[in-house]
């Protein structure tokens, strides 16, 4: 579904992305995990359309889309949920919302917001404040909820558990696998390898802008390596 | 009686500050840049329905149809041929080319029009209201300025916060990647944005010269420029901030050249805006954003 091959990514002079490749078939969760500053999020960001690489290609069922502006990649069913939440702040919870399906036509929005309010009762008790106003799990909820107003086929989360509660990254998580039941294909950007790696199918390790370590997921866990490094010994 | 009537031309003048403020201030909100040359824009409207009405013959309403017309096209025109490749530049390099383009239609008004000032007829066929025995006379052109104006303002915050292009114009001013991780083009969004400031320019331009029927390649200078005031005075960025820092100016001067001294009104007027932001440096109705990690 999603083929990434050789790209080379650079901030200035800082080689930031150094020749990765991977896949990602459709109906699998895949988990890329690494250090702080690895390069997870930038990865993201060029898949999107938000960085260029320098070099490398990108394929999105089967389309290349290394040159396709970040607005028309969400148009073709990609949707990147990034880092920080980043939702609109200034905007009530419903708006966002609205602005999550605003790639779609054609379709019922009550009945798609419906469904989000559905997954995360605590949003419709807050439909009418401002996401600025929202606790940080509420802000969560809310940005991957707004993800899923997009319809996506391949929806790419970056750290969705930073931040919150451990009661709420396994609430978060929860609702990751239920997306994924549910037809969507999950590309995992997580720092806490653990939890990541207990819902994957595959994962790929990344250290300072490569790739290490790639296997599916009860191989990572059992990985020495891995263990050392992200899992706690 | 005088005080009243003066109240009523400091909120007619106030409205015309007001529509070039809405302006300014949407495109500082969404594209985050000073488009300096939007007071130009008014002249150009002026200019436009002056043609049409003299040179053309047509009737007042349809040359204002056809000043907004032209205004909106050269909006979008100065919007893609100098800001849009701008777009990653630094804010310095922008502004500079903004008061590039305002010198620039500036001087193209004086080689086609010349610097000779046209005298300008009304657009605006009512009568004047006259209220208490004839002591309050209210002209049409007051009265029409300030309907347009709040019919504008309802008009923009309908647009704003009821519909899909206004949902996404508020999404790119708060945060551009993301908007555009919704599926939401920015450069489409910045040209809608372009297109609205310079129709409200055309009309504050029929209007300014309704009101003061002189009209010369820098008739849109000052204007823009207490626009602009007006604009910061309210809390750029911000809707009801521009309408209600438009209206207190227009009063503020009025009400300073009536009381004070005419000479000094606009330094009056600059210097209440130097107050309000020493007070409250986001303007009156301007926000503090808190983010949340």
């Amino acid at each position: 579904m999603l083929n990434v091959t050789g790209i080379q990514v650079f901030y200035g002079n800082i080689h930031a992305i150094k020749d990765v490749s991977f896949h990602v078939k459709e109906g699998e969760i895949v988990t890329l995990i690494g250090a702080n500053g690895a390069g997870k999020s930038t990865i993201l960001k060029t898949i999107s359309g938000l960085i260029r690489p320098v070099s490398g290609t990108i394929e999105f069922l089967g389309q290349s889309i290394v040159n396709v502006s970040s607005h028309k990649i969400v148009h073709k069913g990609l949707v990147h949920c990034p880092e920080g939440r980043r939702l609109f702040l200034q905007m009530s919870v419903e708006e966002n919302l609205e602005m999550g399906a605003y790639s779609r036509e054609d379709f019922d929005m009550d009945a798609e917001i419906a469904d989000v309010y559905q997954r995360f009762p605590r949003l419709k008790e807050r439909r009418k404040q401002l996401a600025g106003s929202l606790s940080g799990g509420e802000q969560q909820m809310l940005a991957i909820g707004r993800a899923m107003m997009a319809k996506p086929s391949l929806l790419m989360l970056d750290e969705p558990s930073m931040g919150l509660a451990p009661i709420l990254v396994e609430q978060i998580f929860e609702m990751i696998g239920g997306l994924n039941n549910s037809g969507t294909t999950i590309l995992l950007v997580e720092q806490n390898a653990q939890m990541a790696l207990s819902i994957a199918d595959r994962g790929y390790v990344l250290e300072t802008g490569s790739i290490v370590t790639t296997g599916n997921c009860t191989d990572l866990l059992n990985n020495e390596r891995v263990k050392k490094a992200y899992l706690g010994g | 009686m005088t005080f009243l009537s003066y109240l009523i031309s400091g909120i007619s003048l106030g409205s015309i500050y007001a529509i070039i403020a809405l302006g300014y201030t949407m495109v500082y909100g969404i594209a985050k840049m000073l488009n300096f040359a939007h007071g130009d824009v008014i002249m150009v409207g002026g200019y436009m329905s002056f043609i049409a009405m003299i040179n053309f013959g047509w009737p007042p309403l349809l040359a204002v149809l056809f000043a907004i017309v032209v205004c909106t096209v050269l909006g979008i025109l100065i919007e893609q041929l100098a800001y849009k490749p701008l777009r990653s530049a630094p804010p310095l390099a922008v502004l500079i080319t903004a008061i590039g383009v305002s010198y620039f239609l500036q001087n193209a008004a004086l080689l086609i029009f010349s610097a000779n000032p046209k005298s300008y007829s009304s657009v605006i066929p009512f009568d004047a209201l006259r209220l208490f025995n004839g002591q309050l006379v209210i002209s049409g052109t007051t009265i029409v300025t300030i309907i347009v104006c709040i019919v504008i303002i309802i008009a923009l915050n309908t647009i704003v916060n009821k519909t899909k292009i206004g949902k996404a114009m508020r999404a790119v001013s708060e945060d551009k990647d993301a908007a555009q991780l919704m599926g939401i083009s920015v450069n489409k969004t910045i040209s809608v944005t372009f297109a609205i400031g310079s129709a409200l320019a055309a009309v504050a331009g029929v209007l300014l010269c309704s009101a003061y029927p002189i009209l010369m390649p820098t008739t849109g200078a000052m204007p823009g420029i207490k626009a602009f005031t007006a604009a910061v005075f309210g809390g750029i960025g911000s809707i009801p901030g521009a309408f209600l820092g438009g209206i207190l100016l227009g009063i503020i001067e009025i009400l300073g050249k009536a009381y004070i001294s005419t000479q000094l009104s606009d330094a009056i007027v600059f210097a209440v805006l130097i107050i309000i932001l020493l007070v409250k440096p986001t303007g009156l109705l301007g926000k503090k954003v808190l983010v949340k990690v």
